[in-house]
């Protein structure tokens, strides 16, 4: 009965660790041979664990550190630009209190990108409800794309602040004259991408529709949407970018509440570190949506075979 | 019924960049109801051709079809395909992609449960109620076929129309799928008309092998009858005098009488 313990005790010890210890109680005998071995397993796992990772986030650490570096020696001398470790300490102190509100000009970092967020959110909201829809239209009529195309092709490259005085002129406020410049960036990823899903529905899926006489409707939601939703999500994200990208320029043209805005308003005030914290900003809530409309693509993708 | 599906005098004819391409000419078949029909020919003689015009996907330029003595206007689940490369919809379950045609067919009659029960059925038939809820991607390439021939049986078509449903498949899955389909045939008395160039198959499959011409303009060049008693099984035919001569019949049409596919194609 003892030898028969003790065999399996110790068979278990290379590959679990964690049976010797409760072995101990009933078979002391085994405690000798097992120790020696158990240690040895977490350390090379643990290093197994660690290496990759290092290896994974040493280089981004150490192009940050020499990005900092370069930043730091170049603001050395007197040119006005602040240093990093200015910056730190004023942005230590912009986060402290994100939310204040002291008027309408003078508001908190976080209402500020909030206040952006949410012309975006508007802007390209409006435009995914009315570009996707679109984007089927032109997809499945080539009429409808022969007559659109175009239109788009000559208006596309337009920059979008091009139309902000348009927006102006109609709307007589800046608030929904800057979501409106959002809407028209936002909206040619969006027609054009969903046009090209659209059309590159595999003609497999098609006669598949075909044979089962499914309705318009079935044929929408069960093949075409579905088959279209990858190059969609592709449209979103490109507008979701350019709508980032251009929020800051249209809300320094418009004024009012934003991070656009309090770039501008900083500038005025001379506050150049208030200035560059806005830069990381920017780019951060910029590098988050992006991540963010990855996921939800990654969500909805799904395997060709 | 003698002449469940009529083809009468079809020809196929597409217009193309270099001017009219004749890819059919003179199709007349008629095919019993219950019967096995295999269409063989070298590629590019258009047997594809012939099955979509059966499916009801193309029109013929001239001539007629008609299946169950109307006229055929158009793809229709009465029709089922059963497609080269399975075209099962990524995006849903093999039990939602057998549903999907379940319900096309029979919502409008039956009750949920009975929807539900009728794909469990047809996905039961092909040996596939382990794999109900895997996503095609997550299945073998035998198995999508499977869920492809699952998705056509449980539409309960007049015919069953096989676009050289196994050629993308390894020999060994290819005969399992063969016995399979013999016995879900057998049990199902269903009419099924079928493209292949595998002539063990054309023979081990068939009421009547159907062999085509080269394209282009390509006709029907030999019809052979094939009158091995069923249930046929592949190791008793193997030395089968009546199947090794049905064999040769073939073969000789395929590779003695219609041989210079590439001098006619040039």
């Amino acid at each position: 009965m003892s030898s028969l313990t003790l065999s399996s005790a110790v068979g278990e010890t290379p590959t679990k660790p964690v049976a010797p210890v409760k072995s101990a109680a009933s078979a002391p005998a085994v405690v000798a041979a097992a120790a020696p071995a158990a240690p040895v397993v977490p350390r090379a796992t643990l290093g197994e664990i660690l290496m990759p990772m290092l290896k994974m986030l040493l280089p981004p650490v150490f192009g940050l550190a020499l990005f900092i570096g370069i930043w730091y020696v170049a603001t050395l001398g007197a040119s006005g630009l602040p240093g990093p470790v200015q910056t730190w300490n004023e942005a230590v102190v912009v986060f402290s209190d994100p939310f204040y509100q002291n008027g309408p000009n003078d508001q908190g970092i976080g209402w500020n990108i909030m206040s952006s967020l949410k012309r975006v959110g508007i802007g390209f909201g409006i435009a995914a409800l009315v570009g996707i829809p679109l984007g089927f239209i032109l997809g499945r009529f080539s009429f409808m794309s022969d007559m659109v195309n175009p239109l788009i092709s000559l208006l596309r490259p337009v920059s979008p602040l091009a139309w902000l005085p348009i927006g102006l002129l109609v709307f007589k406020k800046a608030d929904p004259a800057a979501t409106w410049t959002i809407f028209i960036c936002s909206i040619w990823p969006m027609i054009l991408n969903t046009a090209q899903g659209v059309q590159r529905v595999p003609q497999d899926y098609l006669n598949v529709a075909r044979v089962l006489a499914l309705s318009e409707w079935k044929v929408v939601t069960k093949i075409l949407f579905p088959a279209v939703l990858p190059y969609m999500l592709t449209g979103i994200r490109l507008s979701i970018g350019t709508a980032w990208l251009v929020i800051v320029a249209a809300e320094m043209l418009t004024g009012g509440v934003g991070i656009g805005f309090w770039v501008w308003d900083e500038w005025n005030n001379l506050k150049v570190e208030h200035i560059i914290i806005a830069i990381f900003v920017i780019g951060i809530v910029g590098l988050l949506l992006e991540q963010l409309l990855i996921q939800i693509a990654k969500r909805f993708s799904y395997e060709h075979s | 019924m003698d002449k469940f599906v009529n083809i009468e005098n079809v020809g196929q004819t597409f217009d193309t960049k270099k001017g009219k391409f004749v890819a059919l000419r003179d199709i007349h078949l008629n095919i019993r109801q219950g019967e096995f029909i295999a269409l063989i020919g070298h590629s590019g003689c258009g047997k594809s051709t012939l099955l979509n015009l059966i499916a009801g996907l193309t029109q013929p330029t001239s001539g007629v079809l008609l299946c169950d003595g109307r006229e055929i206007g158009g793809p229709g689940p009465e029709r089922a395909v059963v497609f080269q490369n399975h075209s099962l919809l990524p995006w849903l379950t093999c039990f939602d992609n057998v549903y999907l045609a379940v319900e096309r067919v029979f919502s409008q009659k039956e009750s949920k449960a009975k929807l539900k029960q009728r794909t469990h059925d047809a996905l039961a038939l092909v040996g596939l109620t382990h794999a109900e809820n895997k996503f095609p991607h997550e299945i073998s390439g035998g198995m999508k076929q499977r869920v492809g021939i699952a998705r056509a049986l449980s539409m309960q078509p007049k015919v069953l129309l096989m676009d050289e449903p196994f050629g993308a498949l390894d020999a060994l899955t290819r005969a399992k799928l063969q016995d399979e389909l013999m016995k879900i045939c057998e049990a199902t008395k269903a009419t099924v008309v079928m493209v292949t160039h595998d002539v063990d198959e054309a023979v081990l499959l068939s009421d009547r092998i159907v062999m085509m011409t080269n394209g282009p303009a390509a006709t029907i060049g030999e019809i052979l009858e094939v009158n091995l008693p069923r249930p046929r099984t592949r190791l008793t035919l193997a030395h089968d005098p009546a199947y090794i001569d049905y064999r040769a019949a073939v073969l000789e049409f395929l590779y003695q009488k219609q041989a210079h596919v590439e001098k006619q194609a040039a």
